[in-house]
């Protein structure tokens, strides 16, 4: 079975698609957005060891050239997290789609399905199909939480297995998406052609829209709204206020978005899609 | 203090209004009398406070709980009460409202309204979805401001109607404590969008709990109900007294682990029977009740439905208390809660081997609740619940506890979960966790959400403000908020662990 590396698993979340799941998250990134949450999750470890020499628990080593982790003596303080240059984390596990499931066995019978998130999940294509092969069968349902740069389009199979997809819309302008996501070489027509690809094909679950003021959501909204046509009456729309923790760099200090500017876009443009969620 | 004092303070007391004055007066001229035999080893575990009978009064007069058909009295009316058969929903609301006021139990108060949809859905045909909600609002308005006690209890489902929706989007407008409202889910049967209505409406105003209607048949059948705090009793009857073993108490005077199975276990399990049979015996040999009530002339209740319901409390205490140099804790240690395990086998088998007087239903035996406890209770954990602050981190782990305990109690057990903010967004998730923990066997749970007005103290009701207002030294319509105010504070329920954050 292919491995995936493995951030965490969170064994029930309420945030993270429809009922109570479990959620699993890689490790690895293809972008590096400025507003990131868990900038933790964006590189796979370059075993550069500073977080060995700070660890308050002695819970990584280095051996043969590798850094280890022993979850059994780590108490989770995070230094290894915020010392890291890399925007890595070395509490991480290379793991097969069964010994992930395992896991989430034991959340039966209370979770209804599980959601792959990251970092950007769909960089691991095939541990993926390999997962919901395995959900499928204990008739949980299985979501993906991605950033919409890889062309689900190439990936049937996993698509068959798949309920439903989260997909974030950072910007509509290929300029404000490079500034965002910090200089990716990427830009946002594959996420554009996505949404259309996974509306059609009845996966696509949600559409979800950070607002940040400089990426302009009111006019993201719009041009979403534009780029759909008719269709966007079955869209639903998440439009998630800015908040500042646990950002990392230039925007770690910035101002979350307040209430009542969320409240103005959901009033703008509730009737807009089939439903819009504001968190 | 001497009765004359008591007396004397309630009638000058600034804290009770006049309907609670009454109440606690009566409650003292029964006290002055002493009619049950109690023997002097019964009275050494009264003292230390491993037996308690909930203040039930000296010389029973009624029965503790009373969940009469009032299916019945709808559809043939009462003699008694110059009623006909109620013909309109208009009629079905004035006649419960009356019926009510005459229902008597432990409180004074009825603390079992009735399976509301079950009864109002014939009278709903014709009608607009407005025009009963105009009705229902009165009639619920009514329930609150004049039984002033919030261990009154109504029951909806397990099947979905519009009158069961209509109850639930009324109790969102009016945000009352009175009724306690729950929901049986039938987890083949019930409409999931019923549940899931259910349990929304249950984190805007803290109500319905939520039943295991699977589960909780097993004792009775469907003619059940659910009264006062999680009490599931036979239709047509109820409870006749409830006294419970405090473990904490009991553990405490323990010399060894063999010395409390072998010896203070049975000696007091023993003594409860007795003394919950002399309560019984009381009341139907001497009291006269069922030879004055209407309701049993009329058969809207049946002498050989009631039961005994031995209460048990306090698990979790006697668990750590028994294991104390071992630094592990109920809830939180498979150790800790083999032992609940083990004592709550005990009790079960202990307990079958006692004769109830007067209970054919039950077999002449006692069934078993877990008592949720008393404004007095200080370092006593509800029944069998993990006490405040040691919960487990994963909300699951906790669920699976409750399920391995709640089999024990067929006459009640239940949890109460605060629940966080975001869980609005996603109320589907709590409907997953109820669908699981109900697939477990957990027969019984509640939600409010976290910074609700309206919280569950042991499963009744209480709104903060209210609480607030006690602590001012008001007075207040609901003598619930006095019971429920020093026990928020005792039991430290603000620090609940808040789940699905």
């Amino acid at each position: 079975m292919i491995e995936a590396i493995v951030n965490k698993i969170i064994p029930l979340s309420v945030v993270d698609g429809p009922g109570a799941r479990s959620v699993v998250f890689l490790q690895g990134c293809n972008l590096a957005c400025i507003y990131c949450h868990n900038p933790e999750t964006q590189r796979v470890c370059n075993n550069c060891a500073k977080c060995v020499k700070i660890c308050p628990n002695n819970a990584l080593h280095k051996e043969n050239g590798k850094v280890l982790w022993k979850k059994e003596i780590c108490s989770e303080c995070d230094a290894c997290i915020k010392i890291c240059p890399n925007f890595s984390s070395p509490r991480v596990a290379k793991m097969p789609a069964m010994a992930v499931f395992d896991q989430i066995q034991n959340n039966l019978p209370f979770i209804s399905g599980i959601t792959v998130s990251g970092g950007e999940c769909m960089l691991a294509p095939f541990f993926l199909t390999d997962l919901f092969c395995l959900s499928k069968k204990s008739n949980l349902s299985s979501f993906i939480d991605t950033n919409g740069t890889i062309d689900f389009s190439l990936y049937p199979d996993l698509l068959s297995l798949t309920d439903g997809v989260m997909i974030d819309l950072k910007s509509w302008d290929n300029d404000t998406y490079h500034t965002v996501t910090r200089g990716s070489s990427l830009d946002n027509d594959t996420v554009k052609k996505n949404i259309l690809f996974l509306l059609d094909a009845k996966k696509l679950y949600e559409i979800r829209i950070v607002c940040f003021p400089m990426m302009q959501p009111k006019n993201v909204v719009d041009a979403l709204r534009e780029f759909l046509g008719k269709k966007s009456l079955q869209a639903r729309l998440k439009l998630i206020a800015f908040r500042n923790f646990g950002v990392r760099g230039d925007f770690a200090r910035s101002p979350n978005t307040s209430p009542e500017e969320m409240q103005k876009l959901f009033d703008y443009c509730r009737d807009f899609f089939y439903e819009v969620k504001v968190v | 203090m001497n009765a004359n004092d008591l007396i004397y303070d309630t009638i000058t007391s600034k804290k009770l209004t006049y309907e609670q004055k009454l109440i606690t007066l009566a409650k003292l001229a029964e006290n002055s009398i002493d009619v049950l035999n109690i023997p002097p080893r019964t009275k050494h575990y009264f003292e230390t406070g491993a037996i308690n009978d909930l203040a039930e009064g000296h010389a029973p007069y009624r029965p503790r709980y009373i969940q009469a058909d009032f299916g019945k009295f709808l559809k043939e009316g009462s003699k008694f009460l110059r009623l006909g058969p109620a013909k309109n929903l208009d009629q079905a609301l004035t006649n419960l409202a009356i019926i009510y006021r005459h229902t008597p139990s432990i409180t004074s108060f009825p603390v079992y309204v009735g399976q509301l949809d079950e009864l109002l859905s014939p009278y709903v045909d014709g009608l607009t979805d407005d025009e009963i909600r105009y009705k229902l609002k009165l009639f619920l308005t009514y329930l609150d401001r004049t039984i002033t006690d919030s261990f009154c209890h109504a029951n909806i489902g397990p099947k979905a109607t519009r009158i069961g929706y209509l109850i639930l989007e009324t109790q969102r407008e009016l945000k009352n404590c009175v009724p306690n409202l729950t929901i049986k889910y039938d987890l083949k049967n019930t409409d999931e969008a019923f549940l899931k209505y259910a349990i929304e409406t249950s984190l805007m105003c803290s109500n319905p709990a939520i039943a295991n209607h699977i589960a909780n048949q097993k004792p009775f059948g469907a003619d059940y109900g659910i009264c006062s705090c999680y009490n599931i009793l036979p239709l047509s009857g109820g409870a006749y007294t409830l006294t419970r073993i405090t473990l904490t108490e009991l553990a405490k005077e323990a010399k060894s682990m063999d010395h409390f199975f072998n010896e203070l276990l049975p000696e007091c399990l023993k003594l409860i029977a007795d003394y919950m049979n002399e309560r019984i015996k009381f009341i139907v040999e001497k009291s006269n009740f069922f030879e004055s009530s209407f309701l049993a002339a009329e058969n809207f209740i049946s002498k050989d439905r009631f039961l005994g319901m031995f209460g048990v409390t306090g698990l979790a205490e006697a668990v750590n208390f028994l294991l104390r140099d071992k630094n592990i804790k109920y809830g939180n240690s498979p150790q800790a809660d083999e032992l609940g395990i083990k004592i709550m086998d005990k009790i079960t088998s202990i307990v079958a081997g006692f004769d109830a007087l007067y209970s054919p239903l039950t077999g002449g035996k006692f069934v078993l609740h877990a008592q949720v406890g008393l404004d007095t209770d200080i370092g006593i954990t509800s029944g069998v619940r993990i006490p405040v602050g040691d919960e487990p981190e994963n909300f699951m782990d906790h669920l699976r506890h409750s399920a391995k305990f709640h089999h024990y109690f067929p006459a009640g057990v239940g949890d109460i979960f605060p629940i966080a903010q975001t869980a609005k967004n996603n109320s589907q998730a709590l409907v997953d966790i109820v669908k699981g923990a109900f697939n477990l066997g957990v027969q019984y749970m509640s939600f409010y959400e976290q910074d609700a007005d309206i919280v569950r103290i042991t499963g009744y009701l209480v709104k903060r403000s209210e609480m607030e207002k006690y602590f001012k030294g008001e007075t207040n319509l609901q003598d619930t908020v006095a019971l429920g105010a020093p026990n928020y504070k005792a039991s430290k329920l603000a620090e609940r662990k808040v789940r699905l954050i």
